[in-house]
């Protein structure tokens, strides 16, 4: 099964949860925003939304900026 | 020097009063360290910050949390928008990120100068404004687009000097001026500050804070640079209460004349 992460092909053995992909990706969500098809998902969803073929999945944090 | 009458109260920025006038950028510090003791210098109380993908394949320093958020009150920005759907969606990332509303709202979708779009900002701005954000756009420096933001409901105008990074001081004088004429809201000068003698000409001219960024992290001790921007700030308060002596285009000599060697 594929989706797109932060714009590039991920493959995933099968529908897993936001929250088995983050841990997978040693990312323990704290400080993390999920989008998943253009919709911010609320971190108490991270365990009950499952990612299907195809989704789009954007995870981005704060960093430095002006 | 009328205009310099803003110093002089207190910094409100949508109905909450700032303690410094230097908002500072944390963008190109060397370091988490240097960044962190260059915003302790500063004494900046606005800091702002950006958003970017996370990088599972190159894990970097969480810059963010050296930043105390009891302390700085964070302002996102929405680097890297290039129209104004790009720029919503950031904002709305931006602030599930931050945990609050407020925004430095930029739309760049020109690479080398990074000038903002005037047309996009301002109707971005209106979709974030009824969404419940606290808008702060960065603009070029056009009075009449200052106005209808300000209109709209921004909270404040941010002008450049000159482009993002550039270091070029404050080419815009004379626009800025009737920005700060016009105001009803704060005036930020934003980007292309490159020395704290451009910090003086903002608040001179009138403006009520700057913003500050590349010329901090990438000068040779940032931590230095940004105690010297922060005297530039108090120096142009100090020199605004003192009541500056009137300019006068004859001369008028500073020692007596009369009765020596004559």
């Amino acid at each position: 099964m594929q989706i797109i992460l932060n714009g590039k092909e991920h493959q995933l053995a099968g529908p897993v949860p936001v929250e088995a992909l983050l841990k997978d990706l040693g990312q323990d969500g704290g400080r993390l925003v999920v989008e998943l098809n253009a919709t911010i998902i609320n971190q108490e969803l991270y365990s009950a939304t499952m990612l299907k073929e195809g989704d789009i999945l954007e995870v981005v944090r704060l960093v430095g900026g002006g | 020097m009328e205009e310099n009458i803003n110093m002089l109260k207190p910094l409100m920025i949508a109905g909450r009063q700032i303690k410094s006038r230097l908002l500072l950028g944390t963008g190109k510090f060397p370091n988490s360290q240097v960044m962190a003791d260059a915003l302790e210098a500063s004494g900046a109380e606005i800091v702002t910050v950006a958003l970017r993908r996370v990088e599972f394949d190159n894990p970097q320093d969480d810059i963010i949390s050296h930043v105390d958020q009891k302390r700085y009150l964070l302002l996102p920005n929405t680097s890297g928008a290039r129209d104004a759907g790009e720029a919503v969606r950031i904002a709305r990332l931006a602030r599930a990120a931050s945990g609050w509303n407020w925004l430095k709202l930029e739309v760049t979708p020109e690479p080398n100068f990074l000038l903002p779009d005037p047309i996009e900002t301002l109707k971005a701005a209106e979709i974030l404004l009824k969404d419940g954000f606290v808008v702060l756009p960065y603009i070029n420096a056009d009075p009449i687009l200052a106005k209808r933001l300000q209109e709209a409901g921004c909270a404040a105008v941010m002008p450049l000097g000159s482009p993002i990074g550039s270091g070029r001081g404050i080419r815009t004088a004379d626009q800025i001026r009737i920005i700060i004429q016009q105001a009803t809201a704060p005036v930020v000068v934003d980007a292309g500050l490159g020395l704290p003698s451009h910090v003086c000409q903002a608040f001179e001219l009138g403006a009520d804070a700057v913003l500050v960024n590349t010329a901090v992290a990438v000068a040779e001790d940032p931590v230095k640079m940004a105690r010297a921007f922060r005297l530039a700030v108090e120096a142009s308060l100090a020199g605004i209460e003192a009541g500056p002596a009137p300019e006068s285009d004859d001369a008028s000599a500073s020692s007596p004349l009369t009765g020596f060697l004559r």
